[in-house]
């Protein structure tokens, strides 16, 4: 708890000097916004960190939301398919791309890093391959679809402020998420295996089908992430929708806790994670700032949270050691 | 009086003097006011317990790690040790007991790793080559310095880090348990060159668990015992007997209880098992409930290997286990704790522990599966059972919610057998169970391991402690190279027989 305050405190400060220099900062349609572009990030961002904590990395999510984001218009409107039937396709295939990343890393013992990479290539290059790198959407139609995305329900006895569908998905993602991972076995042994995989397998953990089972997390938030992506623009361009997606979400897991070595990591800091990161890029917009300096001021802002929480963590270290030794020192 | 006239010309005499140092390491006094004297030409051996502070000490001396406090001399001059570097400048070498070299690379430039012979800012191969020559000889070992060290056998190797350390102008030389991995005819070579060196004048600290070893090589002896000095031996006073005598420096039998218990159906059996490490070997052995079999055997005789595969980390070649006339399905670790096996690994922080966890976390990482409620972790039964653990093996420190990473060895490895005392197996097995533990933690180990087999557990124990081996087993097994060479109640056995058939002699 005393490490997300470290990142909710830094995402105050960037909320609060947002707000006083730009008025367009706390409008609703402008909170609205954030909240809606946080909610899909906070969706792909849980899924990495599932595959974090296992020590893992998923480069693929990008290529992953890609493929279901255009997968999903086309069986809609090429191919005619009923919403639930085509709901239930799409989400299909990100679930398989991760059980194969899993039976890769886990039974050929080949490296997450070279599988999810290979498949940020593939699933990208497949994507544009199938489509001629046609643009992808529901044009008009599958409105009622689209609410999932773009829907607001509204508050009782405020005006002019609604909640986005897509945060009402992410509480429910989360929710989920964070029962997973600290009310049941499978999250103990996902942190068991993130924190010593030798350990847990002397325990009698099968390591093998925990990991398996975070790939497969992993992508399927991703997939449900693409398809909701693609419900709130309407437009799908396979060359570059989803385009380092992977970065944003692994960027959130860190900041928000998420240690690469494995074995930690909370739901609730990769959310705050990911909401920081949309903030950043709407304060960039609305304070002028060039846009080219995007990655520059998002990089920067990482680099110095994940500095800011290893300082933080060395003094800790050190004034429990200035502690054990002055109580010893005393008869 | 005397004495310390006597001490002070000592002091300045020696090549090294170490002067009440004293180390803690979070709570655990780990050496308390130890002094060491070495002269120059000397070879003194350094023995000691697990858990005595010989390591410690050597680490000490090497900068791994400072004092807490005491001073430290070089030829009466008072040095600073901070760094492995500080050491070396001031001539002391420190060769470990996993060996330190880069085994892709060849024995010339593992020689002069860090130190490489410069020409025009790139490395000059030739130089190196001609150089290092010159400290294989003196190490006596005659192989081409380009030669990777991967392809040297575990005695060149540990010849190659004492050239190593000679390059550095090493004057004061540790060498912490050479021998462990050797055959007798490597340990004979490294003998020669450890007599040669000390001709030579250079001081030698040799840390041993093997007294015959230490009688043939040491001019003298300095025993620690549980952190500090327990006596000193010159040479012609060096026997077996006054070594033991010092090093254990109690009476023994106050550590085990014997508690009355009566062994009845044989309940693991063990049938031609051949293990990975030694595929040409088949064992059998059989274990009665509520019997302790002591596993005796040197250090890589495959004692390891077989717990291992008994529990399932490795699937056996051929053979197999049985419990209570079932035979276990082989490469399953849950299979072996479903049906009542534990372990307790050699190695606890890399196979047992996760060090960034809580007590809780850890303790109850075997059981959870047992205790769930349809996938969910039953938290009331998990609290209750932990916090059972934790009285009934007294577990310092404070309490469930506490960083494992921050307990003493002793505490840590009180976590890893309360593991699976929530399981109730019926039978445990545990490697080395003491290592790296605290007298007071060890002594409640033994009883807890005492008052299980009482209730029936059948327990199997890999130890390299004699005095463990002899005191805690009803029967000893003793393994050489990967095979049974003796069984027997440890009634009838003594010090001697498990050593000579440890080392393959009838």
């Amino acid at each position: 708890m005393k490490k997300l305050l470290g990142i909710f405190g830094l995402l105050v400060v960037v909320c609060l000097i947002t707000a006083i220099f730009s008025d367009r900062f706390l409008t609703s349609y402008n909170i609205e916004n954030v909240i809606r572009r946080s909610a899909l990030f906070g969706i792909i961002s849980i899924g990495a960190s599932f595959v974090i904590i296992t020590a893992g990395i998923d480069l693929s999510i990008g290529s992953v939301i890609c493929l279901t984001g255009v997968f999903l218009p086309n069986l809609l409107t090429q191919f005619g398919v009923s919403v639930p039937f085509a709901l239930l396709l799409a989400l299909s295939v990100p679930l398989l791309l991760g059980s194969v990343h899993g039976l890769l890393i886990t039974r050929l013992n080949l490296q997450p890093f070279v599988v999810t990479l290979c498949g940020l290539l593939l699933y990208r290059g497949l994507a544009r391959g199938l489509t001629s790198d046609q643009t992808q959407g529901f044009g008009n139609d599958f409105t009622h679809l689209r609410t999932l995305a773009t829907g607001k329900i509204p508050l009782p006895f405020v005006d002019g402020f609604s909640i986005p569908v897509p945060c009402l998905i992410l509480v429910i993602v989360a929710s989920l998420g964070a029962t997973v991972l600290n009310r049941t076995i499978y999250g103990r042994y996902l942190l068991a295996v993130g924190g010593n995989e030798e350990a847990a397998r002397y325990s009698g953990i099968n390591t093998d089908k925990i990991k398996l089972m975070a790939y497969v997390i992993s992508s399927g938030l991703a997939g449900l992430g693409g398809m909701l992506f693609v419900l709130d623009v309407n437009s799908a361009q396979p060359v570059d929708f989803g385009n380092f997606y992977e970065l944003y979400a692994i960027a959130a897991a860190v900041l928000g806790g998420c240690s690469l070595r494995g074995g930690e990591g909370t739901i609730l800091g990769v959310v705050i994670g990911a909401t920081l990161m949309q903030v950043l890029r709407n304060s960039i917009t609305l304070l002028g700032i060039p846009t080219q300096l995007e990655f520059a001021i998002i990089g920067a802002v990482i680099l110095a949270g994940v500095m800011a929480d290893e300082t933080l963590k060395l003094m800790i270290a050190h004034r429990r050691k200035v502690l054990t030794i002055s109580r010893r020192s005393k008869p | 009086m005397n004495q310390t006239v006597n001490n002070t010309a000592m002091n300045n005499d020696a090549l090294l003097s170490v002067l009440a140092v004293s180390k803690n390491f979070s709570g655990v006094q780990a050496l308390t006011g130890v002094n060491l004297h070495l002269m120059s030409g000397e070879r003194l051996a350094l023995i000691g317990q697990n858990g005595a502070g010989k390591s410690t000490l050597m680490k000490i001396l090497a900068g791994v790690f400072p004092a807490d406090c005491g001073q430290i001399k070089i030829r009466g001059t008072p040095v600073q040790i901070y760094s492995v570097s500080d050491a070396l400048k001031h001539g002391i070498a420190l060769i470990h007991q996993e060996l330190n070299l880069v085994p892709n690379l060849d024995i010339g430039s593992n020689i002069f790793l860090g130190r490489e012979p410069q020409h025009l800012g790139l490395i000059d191969p030739k130089l190196i080559h001609r150089n290092s020559s010159q400290y294989l000889k003196m190490v006596g070992l005659d192989v081409s310095p380009a030669r990777l060290v991967r392809s040297l056998s575990i005695g060149q190797r540990q010849l190659v880090e004492i050239a190593k350390a000679l390059a550095t102008d090493a004057q004061i030389l540790i060498m912490d348990e050479p021998t462990s991995s050797l055959s007798p005819h490597e340990t004979n070579l490294l003998f020669e060159v450890i007599k040669d060196l000390s001709n030579k004048g250079v001081g030698i600290i040799y840390i041993s668990h093997r007294l015959g070893e230490v009688k043939s090589v040491a001019t003298r002896v300095e025993v620690l015992r549980d952190g500090r000095n327990a006596g000193s031996l010159e040479k012609d006073l060096i026997s077996h007997n006054r070594m033991v005598s010092l090093m254990v420096g109690r009476n023994i039998a106050q550590f085990y209880q014997h508690l009355k218990r009566h062994s009845a159906a044989i309940i693991l059996k063990v049938e031609n098992l051949r293990t990975q490490a030694f595929p040409n070997k088949s064992l059998s052995f059989q274990i009665k409930a509520g019997e302790i079999v002591g596993m005796g055997g040197l250090v890589g005789a495959g004692r390891t290997a077989i717990l291992q595969t008994i529990f399932g980390i490795f699937r056996p070649l051929s053979g197999y286990v049985s419990i209570s006339g079932k035979i276990l399905r082989p490469g399953s670790p849950l299979e072996a704790i479903q049906k009542g096996i534990a372990l307790v690994p050699e190695n606890r922080q890399e196979n047992a522990l996760i060090l960034d966890t809580t007590v809780r976390f850890n303790l109850s990482l075997a059981s959870l599966r047992r205790d769930q409620k349809l996938g969910f972790v039953g938290q009331r039964r998990e609290k209750v059972l932990v916090n059972q653990i934790i009285n009934r093996l007294s577990i310092r420190g404070t309490g469930s919610e506490q960083l494992v990473k921050y307990l003493s060895g002793g505490n840590q490895q009180k976590v890893v057998l309360g593991r699976w005392l929530a399981m109730s197996p019926s039978i445990l097995l545990l490697d080395e169970p003491t290592r790296g533990v605290d007298v007071g933690s060890k002594q409640q180990i033994y009883r807890v391991i005492e008052e299980l087999a009482a209730k029936g557990v059948a327990v199997l124990f890999v130890s390299s402690e004699m005095e463990e081996l002899l005191g805690l087993s009803d029967r000893i097994i003793v393994v050489h190279e990967g095979g049974i060479s003796g069984d027997f109640p440890s009634n009838q056995s003594s010090e001697n027989k498990v050593l000579n058939l440890a080392s393959g002699i009838q």
